[in-house]
């Protein structure tokens, strides 16, 4: 069932980057990060997170997750260190998916060569 | 002509996006990468991890596999048909690290690699750190 729910929700948010992409002349990068500051926004106004607990991955794997992500970090940061987790919060729990991105984009780039266009 | 007309004709001669077929591919390619990333999830859970920590797994295991796949140069065959169903999932994200990383390559590893696989990862980072700290504002001042 939570496969069912997974694939429902994180079909529909790819969806409206669908639209998105065809209606607009909004380019990947935009909507990329259209959707991470979404994402931080309907975290912090309390939308996103029933969404992650009805649809877990549906609603983590798509990029508006990261927003979710970077803003429910930063929400626990501020609860423990007060002022200091408004900038330590983000970044933390968000880590380790951008230093994952970091070493593998790295390695790709050292053993992979760009197909010939 | 009018700006009107102009664009009348601008749309009569770009090529026609099928939009219906477009969503239902969207769809499929992102739910099924949703999918797979629910399959690692609920793997990392019944290891006995908590929730916050096979979530992070799961989002390190789908960076890494967009990575691993771009390499293999599969990822892009995908997103020829995936659109947007490959480029919302964090496996676009990190598809947009490695590719330019990839491409820059041969521009030396610290100006052209190291540089350019930041070219849309960055602004995504960049627009993301800005609105945790304003959401982190808002959190300590309604605390």
């Amino acid at each position: 069932m939570d496969y069912l729910k997974a694939f429902i929700v994180g079909g529909v948010l790819c969806v409206i980057g669908q639209v998105l992409i065809d209606r607009t002349r909004l380019t990947p990068a935009r909507i990329l990060v259209g959707y991470v500051v979404a994402g931080a926004i309907l975290t912090l106004i309390g939308v996103y997170d029933p969404l992650v607990q009805f649809a877990g991955a549906g609603a983590t794997v798509p990029l508006t997750g990261f927003g979710y992500c970077l803003a429910n970090g930063v929400k626990e940061a501020v609860e423990k260190q007060g002022f200091l987790g408004i900038f330590t919060g983000g970044l933390t729990a968000t880590a380790g998916g951008i230093a994952v991105a970091i070493l593998c984009g790295f390695l790709a780039g050292l053993f992979s060569k760009p197909k010939a266009k | 002509m009018t700006q009107e007309a102009y664009r009348n004709r601008v749309k009569a001669a770009a090529p026609k996006s099928p939009l219906g077929k477009n969503i239902v591919m969207a769809f499929l390619f992102g739910g099924g990468i949703c999918t797979v990333g629910q399959a690692f999830l609920n793997w990392y859970l019944s290891m006995g991890l908590p929730q916050k920590s096979a979530s992070s797994y799961t989002s390190m295991t789908m960076v890494f596999l967009g990575a691993l796949l771009t390499a293999l140069h599969v990822y892009d065959r995908l997103a020829k048909h995936g659109g947007a169903g490959t480029l919302v999932p964090i496996t676009g994200f990190a598809n947009a690290v490695a590719s330019p990383a990839m491409e820059f390559r041969a521009e030396g590893v610290v100006l052209g690699m190291s540089a350019k696989m930041f070219i849309i990862a960055g602004p995504v980072i960049v627009c993301g750190t800005l609105a945790s700290i304003f959401c982190g504002l808002c959190y300590f001042v309604v605390r």
